[in-house]
């Protein structure tokens, strides 16, 4: 990645809340990132780390209410996204930031053909004319590997398989040339010989059109094939952030290590016993002035509970949200 | 694994096929031919993963070796006894040595049940225990499969995820079962948790030598737990042998895609995997192509696969195939044991555990 590059999209200190009946929820806490040109960030997590609705208040896709974006700054080519207008930010989805999401199925329309929903955009966004989107979306269906595209377009989805349909939504995604893909759980809901075809697609993708991507998972095995950073979450906050190697090789939140850890591989010897996370994830009730993950963690101590980290710098782009110093042992 | 060891699950070409009704008169037009007759053992005491991809047949495998379905053809001998034609009500009176632990800890669970009454539905049912050494019992499994004894009066909706399955775990365990077929026990759980599971599920098997037949798409996860691995493809066990021996030379060139395509948590390994791409999706099981399943996608793929349906057979001890690549090998253990056949293959099948 080149490293002085502009960020096309830059979040700063995202706060959403969940107003419940038993009380307020808070799903993402301070959480900051930022996306260079042609750059895939990682972001892994749990279900209930708050992954999911990071991404989704970017876009405002979060229903309000009972969500409430409540701080933060969402820069996308120099506008503020949080500040946008509803019609304003019709305009950024879909053209500037494309979304697939985990289940194929239930994100495409099954009453209107394939090529419908492909043309929608095209049509909206880009002020194309039928026959110059209907070229444009055989030439996306090719694209994306769906072969006798010309032909698919007359079908609905459901005449198309899990991998197929998935592949869809990328072109769906990928019409408007947006400059920020993002892919949550992708692919969560296939089998892991069609996981592997998207994810070549998608690897081949970025190379010829060269769009930052945030792809979103739980699965570790497909952070480490394809991303180049990588954001770990946990309990609604940013618990580390690094190269995808660093994170890999070095680890510094007890979170991300024991993580690491508790995954069998399945080219490397098998051990007897696998290790644990012991506990349960968080509640994310309470108003967070502890460290997220102190009841599981082995290295809490005191200050833990009483306040919660903030990121620090460990490394060269790498940063973790706590007090313990894996390197010395020792608190910092 | 020890030698002549107890055979304690044998199924024999088991076929499960679910009817497809068409036209007016709702007749039978076809049908999804789910399991498509398997074979395998299951020694006592230990783990066979059953691993494939979705619509694979290998959940429907497993409930059809419990007899939850009515089997089309075949046979399951559990522990000396054919149940494959036993009524409803006989095997009900078997229920208890064989038990299953569901995907879903939320679906399986009674919501309106309070954990206690969950894991005491079972020993009503079966047993003769008084209310107190019921009680007794719910609290010495809650203790076994590591719940708060003090939550045993609380409904399922109370607890997440990973203690959901405990429930669930807790509960075929309660009438002592020595055979326990787990149908994606971890699939629903969070990665974090999935460990949690998998070490009590072990624990427990020490513990009351029990028998796993342990169904998962995560092959990651079975690897770690199972003894011996079936790889199913389109209703089919294409592959049977020992774990090590499968991960380390998968013989089957879906096996060897299968492997190949599982993402590893590790960057630098990442970079020197060679990935076997398969091209196309899984046919439909309604309409299986002609000769071999998997020829429709397979990368070594020979003219004799559109025609003829690969045999099962044992291409070295312990380890099983369907695929023509290794028709000699075959040839040469089968000439060499001096004799063919199905008896020959269902000797082979026995010595199963040899490898």
């Amino acid at each position: 990645m080149p490293d002085g590059a502009v960020p096309v999209l830059d979040v700063k200190n995202l706060k959403t809340v969940f107003h419940t009946r038993a009380g307020d929820i808070h799903a993402v806490n301070s959480v900051s990132f930022s996306l260079k040109p042609g750059e895939l960030l990682g972001v892994v997590g749990e279900s209930g780390s708050g992954k999911s609705v990071t991404m989704m208040s970017l876009l405002g896709l979060l229903p309000s209410p009972p969500a409430e974006v409540r701080e933060g700054e969402v820069m996308l080519a120099g506008r503020d996204l949080l500040k946008a207008t509803p019609e304003g930010l019709r305009r950024v989805r879909g053209r500037e930031v494309g979304f697939v999401f985990q289940d194929p199925m239930t994100s495409l329309n099954p009453v209107f053909t394939v090529g419908f929903q492909i043309i929608e955009p095209l049509r909206k966004h880009m002020g194309m004319d039928r026959k110059r989107a209907r070229a444009r979306a055989t030439e996306l269906l090719e694209l994306v590997g769906i072969p006798d595209a010309e032909r698919r377009l007359k079908d609905f989805p459901h005449q198309f398989s899990g991998g197929m349909r998935q592949r869809v939504m990328i072109a769906i995604a990928l019409a408007c040339d947006p400059k920020v893909l993002i892919a949550d759980e992708p692919t969560t809901a296939l089998d892991v010989t069609i996981q592997a075809q998207i994810i070549e697609l998608v690897k081949e993708l970025r190379q010829r059109l060269g769009m930052a991507i945030i792809w979103i998972t739980h699965d570790l095995g497909v952070i480490a094939g394809i991303a180049d950073r990588v954001m770990v979450m946990y309990g609604g906050q940013v618990v580390e952030h690094g190269p995808v190697r660093e994170i890999f090789a070095d680890p510094a939140h007890p979170y991300t290590r024991a993580l690491l850890r508790t995954v069998p591989k399945l080219r490397e010897p098998r051990e007897d016993k696998l290790r644990v996370i012991e506990g349960q994830p968080p509640m994310l009730g309470a108003h967070p002035a502890a460290c997220p993950f102190r009841a599981r963690c082995d290295h809490a101590f005191d200050r833990c509970h009483r306040q919660n980290p903030p990121r620090r710098d460990i490394g060269k782009n790498h940063d973790t949200a706590c007090f313990w110093d894996h390197r010395t042992g020792q608190p910092v | 694994m020890s030698n002549g060891r107890k055979k304690l699950v044998e199924v024999k070409n088991l076929k499960m096929h679910f009817p497809i009704l068409g036209g007016l008169l709702r007749r039978q037009v076809g049908a999804v031919k789910a399991v498509d007759g398997v074979s395998f053992d299951i020694y006592e005491g230990e783990t066979l993963g059953i691993v494939g991809e979705s619509g694979c047949g290998k959940s429907t495998c497993g409930r059809a070796v419990l007899r939850l379905y009515d089997i089309t053809e075949g046979s399951v001998t559990i522990d000396g006894r054919d149940i494959s034609h036993l009524s409803q009500a006989q095997l009900r009176k078997l229920r208890p040595m064989m038990q299953m632990v569901f995907q879903d800890p939320q679906a399986c669970l009674n919501p309106r049940m309070t954990v206690a009454s969950i894991i005491a539905e079972p020993l009503e049912e079966h047993g003769k225990l008084t209310g107190k050494e019921r009680l007794e019992r719910v609290y010495e499994l809650m203790d076994a499969v590591g719940l708060n004894r003090n939550f045993a009066n609380r409904y399922p909706h109370a607890f997440s995820g990973g203690q959901r399955q405990r429930i669930g775990i807790a509960r075929a365990l309660a009438l002592n079962p020595k055979f326990i077929v787990c149908d994606e026990p971890i699939a629903a759980l969070d990665v974090s948790i999935q460990a949690q599971v998998v070490n009590l599920l072990e624990e427990l098997q020490e513990r009351f030598g029990l028998t796993y037949m342990f169904i998962s798409h995560d092959l990651s996860m079975v690897k770690h737990i199972a003894d011996r691995v079936a790889v199913m493809y389109l209703g089919k066990v294409v592959e049977l042998a020992p774990r090590d021996a499968l991960y380390q030379s998968p013989l089957h060139p879906y096996t060897e895609a299968l492997l190949s395509a599982v993402p590893e948590p590790d960057p630098w390994l990442e970079e020197k995997v060679e990935r076997i791409i398969l091209t196309g999706d899984v046919p439909s099981p309604s309409n299986p192509p002609e000769g071999c399943n998997f020829c429709t996608r397979c990368p070594k793929v020979m003219e004799i696969c559109h025609r003829i349906d690969p045999a099962f057979q044992e291409v070295a001890p312990g380890r099983f195939v369907a695929c023509h690549l290794h028709d000699a090998t075959r040839h040469n253990i089968t000439t060499s044991a001096g004799s063919t056949g199905a008896t020959t293959r269902s000797e082979h099948i026995q010595q199963g555990e040899n490898a």
